[in-house]
């Protein structure tokens, strides 16, 4: 019987939509029973949100004021407290899952499978190696279980609509006090977040200045799209760190994706790959973008970008 | 005596461009630039940058890899580390059991700081210090961005989908770097030439007495499916025009 457990990743009393991602990759496993454990001080409104996913059998509440703040080393013992009567035990392959996830392992004293893209049965996985330069096929032994983390571009979030049944889950580990959470300072923009957003706008090293961003964002706010960069655009200081878009930093999988002077390397391809639509803006007719783009412009961001934005009305 | 343990791992050189072998059986790495994972890089930088602020008194760099292994473990000599230790192994060995190595130098240096990269290039499996801190019961501050000492603790930023997150860890600690925490020096001459002088020990995977069995079995290696071509527009009109046919916008 394969039972499967998904933690949960939540902030502010709402679930990430990175686990309804996690509940379709292991709906893929035929005969798999699936529940979420939700990990929170005050659990109550994540587990409703949880409850309503389809497929999800049960909702596990872990509450403990020591859960306030997402610290792997806090949560990992109660994760894998809850484990014990699992095959396989998910989590998003976002900061919070790889953080979190090897740690399980570890403590369950197996390894972790990092990435899935995809679940061919309970033990056999597809995940990408090599900044996505290659596919590999894995086996995992079927005498362990199996800890890994879901690349959730890979997979459509699941539907609402269900009702699975929420319990609270006594849990009895030993919590360490090494690690405290101090601050966390969340670029609050208005604007789609990244990870997320059904369109994106991202600016490349053409772009030239912080300054010259506001084109990016300008176009952005008139789709309504959220806004991410290039890691040449990151490390040039043109735009913050938590943008960048690619292999190193955020992979996603948004409907509509314009690249605007972006050359494409293949780090940054690797992290657009699983994007609808991909428009590319630049004046290099030669730019690597070309090849991966369902749409392309030749052209100076300068004139193009504000000439779309005035197109768009 | 403070220790500072950084983890290097030997990797393709990340400006080649890697590619599946036709049979399937793994990416082609004959002939092929090997060198240290960047992240690994940016962890020893680190920890020199530490030992120079006062903050540790030794950089000991250690590896786990084939004897070709050495190559990488002389550059980060040269770059600045005290010593070396490769663990030798022909075959590759799983995030989990190079955690257990790790955690076997870890009881035979005792550090106060283990640094390592948060993923290598080429598994991109992002496991190995989260691992480690777990079987050895400490603290871990990983995708690190910055990294503050104070009085037996540490202080570190990390990067985190929501933006800046700062965590306090009580010593010692493992920490893992991402991108941003600094930007590794170059190797100078002299440096290399001192570097040959310098120990580097090298022990056998075997009398670790650790459990290096593996959990997972690679399959096969394939290219990625590649998208296909799209259409070139000529200007801004026929690039609205066809993002309202797909109802894009």
């Amino acid at each position: 019987m394969t039972r499967i457990l998904i933690v949960a990743e939540h902030a502010g009393g709402k679930l990430n939509p990175a686990t309804a991602k996690c509940v379709a990759c292991a709906s893929k496993i035929e005969g798999a029973e699936v529940d979420v454990v939700v990990l929170a001080a005050d659990a109550s409104a994540v587990a409703a949100e949880a409850a309503t996913l389809q497929g999800v059998k049960k909702v596990l509440k872990v509450e403990n004021a020591a859960n306030a703040e997402p610290l792997a080393a806090v949560l990992a013992p109660q994760v894998a407290a809850v484990a014990a009567n699992y095959t396989h035990v998910f989590g998003p392959s976002t900061t919070f899952g790889k953080d979190l996830m090897p740690r399980v392992a570890a403590l369950l004293g197996v390894g972790q499978l990092s990435d899935i893209m995809a679940a061919e049965s309970a033990y056999r996985f597809r995940r990408p190696v090599y900044a996505g330069n290659a596919i590999i096929t894995v086996e995992a032994a079927s005498d362990k279980k199996v800890v890994a983390t879901v690349r959730v571009a890979s997979f459509q979030a699941v539907a609402g609509g269900g009702s699975a049944a929420v319990e609270a889950a006594n849990v009895n580990a030993e919590l360490p006090s090494h690690t405290r959470f101090i601050t966390r300072s969340a670029a609050k923009t208005g604007r789609p977040d990244l990870q997320t957003a059904a369109k994106v706008v991202s600016g490349g090293r053409a772009v030239g200045s912080a300054d010259n961003f506001k084109v990016i964002y300008g176009l952005a706010d008139k789709l309504g799209a959220g806004v991410g960069a290039s890691r040449a655009a990151v490390d040039a200081g043109y735009a913050p760190n938590d943008l960048q878009v690619g292999q190193t930093g955020k992979i996603i999988a948004p409907e509509l994706y314009v690249a605007v002077g972006i050359s494409g390397a293949i780090q940054h391809l690797t992290g657009i790959k699983d994007a609808r639509t991909i428009v590319a803006i630049n004046k290099d007719p030669e730019a690597p973008i070309f090849e991966v783009a369902d749409i392309g412009l030749v052209g100076d961001l300068f004139t193009v970008v504000p000439e779309l934005e005035k197109a768009l009305g | 005596m403070s220790k500072i343990l950084v983890g290097l791992k030997r990797v393709v050189d990340y400006n080649v461009r890697v590619r599946v072998k036709p049979d399937g059986t793994g990416v082609v790495t004959e002939g092929v630039k090997m060198s240290i994972n960047p992240f690994d890089e940016i962890a020893l930088e680190e920890a020199l940058r530490i030992k120079e602020k006062g903050g540790a008194t030794e950089v000991i760099v250690a590896s786990i890899g084939p004897a070709d292994t050495q190559q990488q473990l002389r550059t980060g000599l040269a770059m600045g580390a005290d010593r070396a230790i490769l663990v030798q192994s022909d075959a590759a060995v799983e995030p989990l059991a190079a955690a257990k190595i790790f955690l076997k130098l870890i009881e035979k240096e005792g550090p106060q700081i283990v640094l390592l990269g948060k993923q290598g290039i080429d598994d991109d499996n992002n496991q190995t210090g989260q691992m480690l801190a777990a079987l050895w019961n400490r603290p871990q501050a990983t995708f690190a961005s910055k990294v503050e000492l104070d009085s037996g603790k540490a202080r570190v930023t990390r990067e985190v989908d929501a933006g800046l997150e700062t965590i306090e860890v009580d010593l010692p600690a493992v920490i893992t770097t991402d991108l941003r925490l600094n930007e590794p020096r170059y190797v100078k001459l002299p440096d290399i030439m001192k570097a040959k002088k310098k120990p580097l020990d090298t022990l056998a995977i075997a009398d670790l007495g650790v459990d290096t069995g593996s959990q997972f079995k690679t399959l096969k290696y394939e290219a990625p499916a590649a998208r296909s071509k799209g259409v070139m527009v000529k200007d801004v009109n026929e690039l609205v025009a066809a993002l309202k046919q797909k109802g894009l916008v």
